[in-house]
């Protein structure tokens, strides 16, 4: 079956580590509600601590070259990347149905993202 | 202290939990009790035990007991120091991790490292204290989350976090040369502590082209030290000083740094070089008058191909308003942008205004100057300039 990388995308670069309003409390509810139906297709994710703590990482001239590290994401954009989910459907239209459940989908956007399946322990 | 317990707890957090504990415990008990004997060494020892509490708080949930012991005799075998030997140097390269923006680690560094306040470090770095502790609170967090380690840098991390490490040293020399606070117009600590820093840096660095130009700039600038302040302790501009008292054997180190630092830099000029180059045209002119105006101007110019900012246009408005008068200083001026809060550009501007005889607006300008932050003897200097206007 493949497997779908559902990417959450909000304004604001909000901050998942701190519920302190109303507001992510009950948004908080929402993705444990959407977790718990989306039980049998989630294979994994994760949500992500604001912009404000990602380190950007290149390597100038290629392999072995300078690592250079920066402050920030790789793009600054107004809606940043807050977490994700993986998941395994039987094809693109039902993972756009499960994607439409994600909280974040009712106000701002997720980008549902085919995986690459390289053989390998699958059968 | 609290480079000495980041360094053993190898935590950054940690520590500063720690000594902010021990200054609440003495605010609580000094008064009460009386100060002790050594109030330092009672802080250190406090600031200790509360860190072993709080590993051992971690050790229920990891097993760190290790660490608290070890905490114990850390003072008697320090940890590996890596290839900086030096305690505040090499915290410095620890504070410039590039994870962090240079923004991020040079406001991080002055205030936990060059002992500056939050509001001097704002001053320092042309933002407002609002900006700051934001900036700071954000570097905290950044380093915690996402577990920015304390170590000892090796030598392959020094050329990365050199950038943040100079301009470090650089706004401590800044802010001890120009002090923004307090009473006197030097803080004489933080300018040796500079230079005996950048002079480490060469000797971990030798032949790098922006130290040698650091430390170049930093023993140009120090030379004017003694004739800095008249017999009152009042500061004297640059204008005014008598140049028999500067310090001949700092600019002849300065001069020769400055030209190793020349030679290395041929093809793409280095700021800390072409700064180092304006100041040597200062310390080598016999008067005010005669300075080699044309040279500082053109330098400045070479400053601005490398790095174009607002102090920089500043200087060089300055400059050009020697070379061609106060009215072409004042045009030049015009082009400088978001240094309304700065007091260099509002005291310049009012010198420039006060020279070409607009005086009213020189009034009112050295009024602006006066409402701004800075230390009890420049204020009175600049009451003085307004005064002289009638």
């Amino acid at each position: 079956m493949p497997q779908y990388a559902a990417l959450i995308y909000e304004p604001g670069d909000p901050d998942w580590s701190a519920v302190d309003t109303p507001e992510k409390q009950q948004m908080l509810a929402d993705y444990g509600a959407f977790g718990a139906t989306a039980a049998a297709v989630l294979r994994g994710g994760a949500a992500l601590y604001p912009t404000t703590t990602a380190t950007t990482v290149r390597v100038n001239g290629g392999k072995g070259g300078d690592v250079v590290t920066s402050d920030g994401p790789f793009a600054e954009t107004k809606e940043v990347l807050t977490g994700f989910y993986l998941m395994e459907c039987a094809d693109l239209d039902e993972a756009v149905r499960w994607a439409a459940q994600i909280p974040a989908a009712w106000y701002s956007g997720i980008e549902v993202r085919p995986v690459i399946d390289f053989g390998g322990s699958e059968s | 202290m609290l480079a000495t317990l980041v360094r053993t707890t190898g935590s950054w957090q940690l520590a500063e939990d720690a000594v902010q504990d021990a200054v609440m415990r003495a605010l609580d008990r000094w008064p009460r009790d009386g100060i002790p004997p050594e109030p330092r060494a009672w802080l250190t020892v406090t600031a200790r035990r509360r860190a072993i509490d709080l590993i051992r708080r971690e050790a229920m949930r990891d097993s760190k007991e290790l660490a608290a012991l070890e905490l114990r005799v850390a003072d008697a075998e320090p940890p590996d120091h890596g290839v900086v030997r030096d305690d505040l140097l090499r915290l410095l390269f620890v504070c410039c991790h590039p994870a962090l923006s240079v923004e991020a680690q040079t406001a991080l560094a002055l205030r936990t490292l060059g002992g500056l306040s939050t509001e001097e470090v704002a001053s320092s770095l042309l933002v407002s204290p609002a900006t700051m502790a934001k900036r700071l609170t954000r570097a905290k967090r950044k380093i915690q989350v996402a577990r920015i380690p304390y170590e000892a840098p090796s030598p392959e991390d020094l050329p990365e976090r050199l950038q943040g490490v100079l301009t470090v040293i650089y706004l401590m020399f800044n802010e001890g040369y120009h002090a923004s606070g307090g009473d006197g117009p030097l803080r004489r600590g933080l300018t040796s502590e500079a230079i005996r820093l950048a002079t480490l840096l060469r000797e971990l660095l030798p032949g790098q082209v922006s130290v040698l130009g650091l430390a170049a700039l930093l023993a140009l600038h120090d030379a004017r030290t003694p004739a800095r302040l008249d017999h009152d302790g009042e500061p004297v501009r640059l204008a005014e000083q008598d140049r028999s008292r500067w310090d001949r054997d700092a600019i002849e180190r300065g001069l020769a740094l400055l030209g190793l630092a020349l030679r290395g830099s041929v093809a793409r000029p280095d700021p800390f070089v072409v700064q180092a180059a304006i100041a040597a045209c200062h310390d080598l002119a016999p008067t005010w008058e005669a300075t080699n105006w044309p040279a500082i101007v053109s330098w400045y110019d070479v400053l601005l191909t490398v790095g174009d900012t607002p102090v920089v246009r500043l200087g060089r408005a300055v400059a050009i308003g020697e070379l061609h008068g106060p009215d072409a200083g004042l045009t030049a001026l015009e082009t400088v942008e978001g240094l309304e809060g700065h007091l260099p550009f509002v005291a310049g501007r009012a010198e420039l205004l006060a020279r070409s005889g607009r005086v009213a607006e020189a009034r009112d300008a050295y009024r602006a100057a006066l409402e701004l932050p800075t230390n009890a003897a420049t204020r009175r200097t600049l009451a003085a300039r307004l005064d002289e206007l009638g």
